[in-house]
């Protein structure tokens, strides 16, 4: 028998914690079946997953740096799907966003260095914005589906990045397609310098103080979506651009702003890639953390305070993954993708599969324990 | 010999709250034309969706031809010898005639022999029916009424006995009109039978031998059509019930403040539906508009708010011109000019559902303080000022932070009539202010709107409900085909004379 449940009445942790635990489980459950078939202990996996992400502290700033990346896109995402807006570029905004980020530090390297570092991180989030601009635009004068746009600029951002990188701004000295790197007092305190700070010796990690940019991006987002007037009518052309325009918010406005946003937060990726990790534009550099951040956000139910959790599982997916096929020959680096894939699918499509017996579950029992 | 084809029995049928059909019966005898006539949101569409099997009943039984069947979908319609013709077409566009009449009964994988064979029954079935339809032409070069016949001839070819029309009409030039009741009149000497709904007296008239009139989800009277007249079907579709009682002064009306000539508004399909309308609203006064739904009063009210183009005519507040066909003030501007909108359709206009309710209650003012300032929002004013409208205005339940989409229907209108009239506006356009309010707070909305009238605000009263339109306004226009088909004050005027105005027959 199916019947309507009072949403009201289910617990925000029920919706927002349990249910995304049970898929994240089944998941887990369906990915170790995999691993099994490929002929490999499920179990030992999982243990090499954790080790290699939580083990040792290099482990550890591995899988912090990944979730670095997928925040920033993450929240790309995000901010543009409130305005129900999907954008699917930020792998293309954050590579033209590195382009920005090299431009600064290239041209006003007569500046002080934090001054350099906080032009670097507007020149990624313009360039990133920028790249955004014109799907918008399309989008939203001309109808153009942002889906088919964005996902073309993608491939036009690559394409562009490639001349740039062989016949323009790559380093004439040698044949590889990257520019020169930059001058080393540029580059970001990565997390082994922290450590040396304190007195405390590790080895290399490429994760660095973009982190920290990360962390003031998340809450840049959540006040700008709910604490401020755009981000309310942003959210309000999102839900019902009729209601919006009868109250005198502009659809066209406010989808030009969200996709500038979120193309700059996009292009932010290219701070922790060229100024933390590679220290000059190498080709590819966004390497997929745009697509992956899709569902990171999605998985975030594209709030901060989700998106981060999100990003985080795929840090620990990425360095622990790594680290089980570096150890188990039969699981390939495919098979981890096949692995985030099923997660995507159990917390974004199957998302509702199990919602509603587990919420009303819940419902049913906290009501007999309040008639009790 | 008159035997009944369709008879349908204590049918029910609820969507949530609203209760569309409530216990209808209702029978259609073989080979007649019957009409059901009622206002938009009466349950005309909602029955006959039953009857076509997209909508199940809650309860109730259904009879073709004398024998009870269960109808799950449109498949256990056709094959029952039930056709519909919709509002909307159902065709695809880039198919031909022939395609979209066999599609979902092509027989076979690979086209050949029976669609040879269909071809030879669709051109006897042209011939029979006068349809005149080109079975090799593209859907999208066909004009609305071609298309109708296609819908007509596929119909026809599922072996439809019985043929249900939704507003066949809406669509077409009275050309087209002409044509198409040749089609159905040659259908019916065939022996087929056809079930008009509409909200057309004159079609109704016209064509045909039986007619049912519905209200509010109920059928309030069956007769011949020989046995009536267009006065008192206007009258049974209007309906005649208690007025309700105001506390009404009279009015102390001031100069003019709202003030609209020669507008033309056409709407997304490029139709002029508002054709040429002057008219005045003074300060203290409220000025009703009659009219039966899709005479153009949306567009106007639309216009008049800044929502929708204003092809030519220009619209003054307090004098000062304000919109043109050049120059159109947006719903934010004219706000802070005093102008206050309540659209008709309440919960897809003027609400966003997946907002809190105390965003909900800013909405349209939240860049005004107290509520935001230097665009950031200012959520305790924000709350404090919910808490407060929701006592007022006995919103529930009292909870700012709730889901919009988890209050009832009528608590989401008070959401929205709360916001709108807490700011005083000088000028209120008002659409359907009590459709889908409860009695109780039909009152309590209509006072306010007296109260407000007697401030000084000068108020235009867009309703379909003519107990409301009697017993508020100061002044009543009557919009029929986009026109201001006359002018009444209210004292002297009955509610039948408007109901004829209405219906577009003085």
């Amino acid at each position: 028998m199916s019947f309507a449940l009072d949403k009201s009445k289910v617990p925000w942790w029920v919706s927002n914690l349990i249910v995304p635990l049970v898929n994240l489980t089944l998941a887990l459950l369906v990915s170790g079946l995999f691993i099994f078939i490929a002929g490999e202990n499920p179990y030992q996996a999982i243990k090499l997953i954790i080790y290699g992400s939580f083990g040792y502290v290099e482990g550890f700033a591995y899988t912090l740096y990944y979730t670095t990346n997928f925040i920033f896109t993450g929240l790309a995402f995000a901010v543009a799907f409130h305005c129900r807006l999907f954008n699917i570029g930020g792998e293309g905004q954050a590579y033209i966003g590195g382009l920005g980020v090299f431009l600064v530090a290239i041209n006003f390297s007569f500046l002080p260095v934090p001054i350099i570092w906080i032009l670097s991180i507007a020149g990624a989030f313009i360039f990133g914005a920028a790249w955004a601009f014109i799907p918008a635009y399309l989008q939203a004068k001309r109808g153009s589906h942002i889906v088919i746009t964005t996902i073309m600029f993608n491939f036009i951002a690559s394409s562009l990045m490639v001349y740039l990188l062989v016949d323009v701004i790559r380093d004439m000295k040698q044949m590889g397609p990257h520019t020169v790197a930059l001058p080393k007092e540029l580059w970001l305190p990565s997390f082994k310098d922290f450590a040396a700070f304190f007195g405390i010796k590790i080895r290399y990690s490429p994760l660095n103080a973009s982190f920290l940019l990360a962390i003031a991006a998340s809450l840049f987002v959540w006040f700008l979506v709910w604490k401020t007037k755009w981000g309310y009518e942003m959210r309000a052309v999102g839900h019902n651009t009729q209601a919006a325009i009868y109250a005198g918010i502009s659809p066209y406005k406010n989808i030009i702003i969200a996709m500038l946003i979120s193309g700059g937060l996009a292009g932010l990726l290219s701070i922790n890639e060229v100024l933390g990790v590679h220290h000059k534009i190498v080709s590819g550099f966004p390497a997929g953390y745009g697509f992956t951040g899709i569902a990171v956000a999605l998985m975030g139910r594209n709030h901060p305070i989700g998106i981060f959790p999100a990003a985080f599982l795929f840090g620990i997916l990425y360095q622990g993954g790594s680290e089980v096929t570096f150890d188990m020959p039969n699981i390939t680096r495919y098979m981890f993708v096949a692995v985030q894939g099923v997660i995507i699918l159990f917390s974004g499509a199957l998302e509702n599969l199990f919602r509603p017996q587990i919420e009303s579950f819940f419902v049913n029992k906290l009501n007999r324990q309040a008639k009790v | 010999m008159v035997s009944p084809i369709l008879e349908l029995s204590n049918i029910n049928k609820s969507f949530g709250h609203v209760h569309a059909n409530k216990d209808i019966n209702l029978t259609i005898n073989k080979g007649t034309i019957h009409g059901i006539i009622g206002e938009n949101g009466a349950g005309k569409s909602t029955l006959m969706s039953i009857v076509y099997g997209l909508y199940q009943a809650d309860s109730g039984t259904i009879k073709v031809s004398g024998n009870e069947i269960n109808l799950k979908s449109p498949r256990d319609s056709i094959e029952n010898g039930i056709g519909m013709v919709h509002q909307h077409f159902m065709l695809v566009e880039n198919f031909t005639v022939l395609e979209n009449i066999v599609l979902g009964f092509e027989g076979e994988v690979i086209f050949g022999k029976n669609l040879e064979k269909a071809k030879i029954d669709l051109k006897k079935l042209c011939e029979t029916y006068n349809l005149n339809v080109d079975l090799d032409s593209v859907i999208s070069d066909l004009s609305v009424g071609f298309r109708q016949r296609v819908e007509i001839l596929k119909s026809l070819y599922r072996g439809a006995e019985v043929f249900i029309l939704d507003e066949p009409t809406g669509v077409l030039t009275p050309q087209e009109v002409d044509e198409l009741f040749k089609i159905l009149r040659s259908l019916k000497e065939e022996g087929k039978t056809i079930v008009l709904i509409t909200h057309k007296l004159n079609e109704i008239m016209d064509l045909t031998s039986e007619v049912s009139v519905m209200r509010q989800g109920e059928i309030v009277g069956h007769t011949k059509t020989k046995a009536t007249n267009r006065e008192k079907l206007a009258e049974m579709m209007v309906g005649r019930s208690v007025l309700l009682r105001i506390n009404k002064s009279k009015t102390h009306r001031g100069d003019v403040a709202f003030k609209v000539e020669n507008l033309i508004v056409k709407d997304d399909l490029d139709v002029a539906r508002v054709k040429n309308v002057n008219l005045e609203i003074h300060a203290g006064e409220i000025l009703g508009l009659a009219g039966v739904t899709g005479n153009g009063q949306t567009e106007l009210l639309e216009a008049l708010s800044g929502i929708r183009k204003v092809e030519s005519g220009e619209i003054f507040l307090n004098g000062e011109k304000i919109s043109d066909s050049l120059n159109l003030l947006n719903p934010r501007e004219l706000k802070e000019k005093g102008l206050a909108h309540i659209p008709e359709d309440r919960q897809r206009m003027g609400l966003v559902t997946d907002f809190k309710a105390s965003e909900n209650l800013i909405f349209g003012y939240h860049d005004q303080e107290p509520y935001s300032k230097f665009s950031i929002m200012k959520e305790d004013k924000i709350f404090d000022y919910s808490k407060r409208v929701m006592e007022e205005y006995d919103v529930r339940p009292r909870s700012p932070h709730l889901m919009t989409s988890n209050f009832s229907g009528g608590n989401q209108q008070k959401l929205i009539l709360s916001r709108e009239l807490n700011e005083n506006p000088k000028i209120l356009l008002i659409g359907q202010p009590t459709r889908g309010v409860d009695i109780g707070a039909i009152e309590f909305i209509h006072q306010r709107l007296i109260d407000m009238r007697d401030k000084g605000a000068a108020i235009l009263l867009v309703s379909v409900e003519l107990e409301e339109v009697l017993s508020l306004s100061d002044r009543i226009i009557v919009m029929f085909d986009g026109k201001i088909v006359g002018e009444r004050v209210n004292e002297d005027v009955t509610d039948r004379e408007l109901g004829l105005l209405m219906a577009g027959v003085v």
